[in-house]
């Protein structure tokens, strides 16, 4: 069995966490080894990828639709294994321990490894509750703290200043791109040393993108490690250190942001990013 | 060929005129039907209906004047128990079903089994309450066998309705909690069934309209005879005492039927249709409820 810690214990040094990130920036936070999916047994969606994420740094992982992006990163905080007959093979290490295991204990995983949805899923709760939720239910009491974190969560989102005056009211008041502010904000709100993002700025129009860009760089300035899935090219230019490039299942290539999108060793990666297929 | 495809969205056009009006027809057929039949028992029973002495006193046996005093009481008595035992049950199987239960054969048998008994004539429920609970059981007639011949009849409905209710609640839902760390018996506990409540208290009031109305399940269960309650009384082995459940309870419903099937008090006509108005009254204000607790609910647990 593996324990990252008890969940209470990790939240609660909350202020000195950053602060630490932000000192070892660099280091590799999480890896991947030869990592492959099967759906249903026989249908391998995703093959061998081998990929390191660092501190501090934005990932993007590009790639034409189906290619297993999502897949991927849903291997990372182990959300395949909420689908039925999908397995993970391959090694996984997060601070260095292989967690693709048995037994391993996913919901203290997942509190350090975060993720965002496409499209944005608040619960049907009042904004303050969304945040407060996940943080009472990780055995925190302490009603100051839980208060001062849904304070910094929303500003670290950039989303304090719009619903300060509303923190009682629903999420579902909230536009497109406010609820997935709040979505971040409430994946901040534990501290994760990760944040997967798929397609976060998929369903929003371009001022509530750039927000959102903004916050991933902004996060990432933390010492957090951003993982995004995009099919928006220029995103992934505006807002990656590193990208990956997905093609049928593979990871063919990857490399700094700007090496990939300026002399990429692949043909296919190329003719991807020319536009020429994808 | 701009013509041709004029002519067809002239065509499109006037199917779909044709389409609105039957449907309209339709619909405005089955509406004034409905409201007919409960204005028609509301007309003709309402003068009884609000009657306090008809609502409270005993029914007669032979002369005219009596009331339906211990059926209301009976009707709503036998109503919580079965919910009481009901919901629970149908609640636990349909989180099971909705969120738990692997998609093998086993799971599509208890579908189909659940289907299957969602089916079943409540007379035939009826009978078998009679066989089990009455006869072998031992219970006779009594409020247990009748409480538990409507708790047959009522949670495969009710495990349909609740497990609809959680399955209507989006994916996404669920993911979010998942990724937040959450257990996946936190996050239905604490974000699927919130999100669901509305529909699964709409679906538990009708279904409570639906067990009230019920007859045919309960005259060979709850018994065809109401004895007269006396609601100072607190031994539960007495028959007049309104709690005991081992006592016989005829409901509105069933005695709807048993008088005009086999009354012969000679006032027998304004008694069953005084009974049908109260029952259909109970019926509408259980719909109204379901409505309003559903909103109020909806509102409360998701702060919109
Ligand atoms: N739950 C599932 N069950 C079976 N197959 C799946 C499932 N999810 C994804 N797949 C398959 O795995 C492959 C990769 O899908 P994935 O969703 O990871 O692609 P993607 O790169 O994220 O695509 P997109 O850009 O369209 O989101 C696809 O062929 C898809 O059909
Ligand atoms: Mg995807």
């Amino acid at each position: 069995m593996m324990n990252f810690g008890s969940k209470a214990s990790k939240l609660e040094v909350v202020g000195d966490k950053v602060a630490d990130l932000n000192v070892t920036v660099d280091g590799t936070i999480m890896r991947t080894k030869d990592v492959g999916v099967r759906y249903n047994e026989t249908y391998k969606a995703l093959r061998d990828v081998s990929l390191n994420f660092d501190r501090g740094q934005v990932t993007a992982l590009i790639g034409p639709s189906g290619c297993g992006k999502s897949t991927y990163l849903r291997c990372l905080n182990l959300m395949n294994r909420e689908i039925p007959h999908c397995h993970i093979d391959g090694e996984i290490y997060f601070h260095g321990k292989q967690i693709n295991f048995k037994d391993v204990n996913v919901y203290d995983l997942r509190t350090q490894v975060g993720m965002v949805f496409q499209t944005p899923n608040p619960f049907r709760k009042s904004i303050y509750d969304n945040i407060a939720f996940g943080l009472k239910k990780h055995g925190i009491k302490d009603k100051a703290y839980i208060d001062e974190t849904v304070e910094r969560s929303l500003k670290q989102a950039a989303l304090w200043d719009e619903v300060k005056d509303k923190l009682k009211k629903s999420a579902y008041a909230l536009s497109g791109g406010q609820r997935q502010r709040l979505c971040i904000a409430r994946t901040l709100s534990l501290n994760p040393e990760i944040v997967l993002m798929d397609e976060p700025c998929s369903a929003l129009d371009p001022i509530a993108t750039r927000a959102i860009e903004r916050t991933i760089l902004s996060i990432a300035s933390r010492g957090i490690a951003v993982i995004i899935v995009t099919h928006n090219i220029e995103q992934a230019r505006r807002v990656s250190d590193k990208t990956a490039y997905f093609y049928l299942g593979e990871m063919v290539e990857t490399g700094d942001t700007s090496k990939i999108f300026t002399n990429p060793d692949d043909q296919r990666t190329a003719d991807y990013l020319d536009g020429r297929f994808g | 060929m701009p013509s041709n495809l004029s002519e067809r969205a002239i065509k499109a056009k006037r199917q779909d005129k044709t389409a609105t009006v039957i449907i309209s027809v339709i619909v405005g057929f089955i509406i004034l039907l409905l409201a007919a039949i409960i204005i028609y028992i509301l007309a003709k029973g309402i003068g009884k209906a609000v009657d306090p002495s008809f609502l409270t006193s005993n029914p007669q046996q032979f002369k005219e004047g009596g009331g339906i005093g211990p059926e209301l009481f009976n009707s709503f008595y036998l109503l919580v128990i079965t919910l009481i035992i009901s919901f629970p049950l149908s609640l636990g199987a349909a989180i099971f079903l909705a969120e738990y239960a692997p998609a093998n054969a086993v799971t599509s048998g208890i579908k189909t089994a659940i289907e299957v008994l969602s089916s079943l004539p409540s007379i035939v429920v009826g009978l078998f309450a009679f066989l089990l609970f009455v006869i072998q059981m031992g219970w006779g007639f009594s409020i247990a066998s009748g409480a538990l011949a409507l708790t047959v009849f009522n949670i495969p409905l009710l495990v349909r309705t609740i497990q609809q209710a959680l399955e209507s609640v989006p994916a996404h839902q669920r993911d979010a909690g998942l990724a937040m760390g959450l257990t996946r018996w936190e996050t239905t506990i604490h974000i699927i069934l919130p999100t669901a409540m509305p529909a699964i208290v709409t679906g538990l009031i009708l279904s409570a309209g639906r067990v009230f109305g019920e007859a045919a399940a309960l005259i060979y269960s709850a018994g065809q005879s109401a004895p007269a309650l006396d609601f100072t009384n607190f031994d539960l082995s007495s028959a007049s005492c309104p709690w005991n459940i081992w006592r016989p309870a005829e409901t509105l419903a069933v005695h709807i039927w048993k008088i005009n099937s086999e009354g012969v008090v000679p006032d027998l006509e304004a008694v069953s249709d005084g009974t049908a108005a109260v029952l259909i009254i109970c019926v509408l204000a259980f719909n109204l409820l379901a409505r309003f607790l559903g909103k109020r609910l909806g509102k409360k647990l998701t702060a919109e």
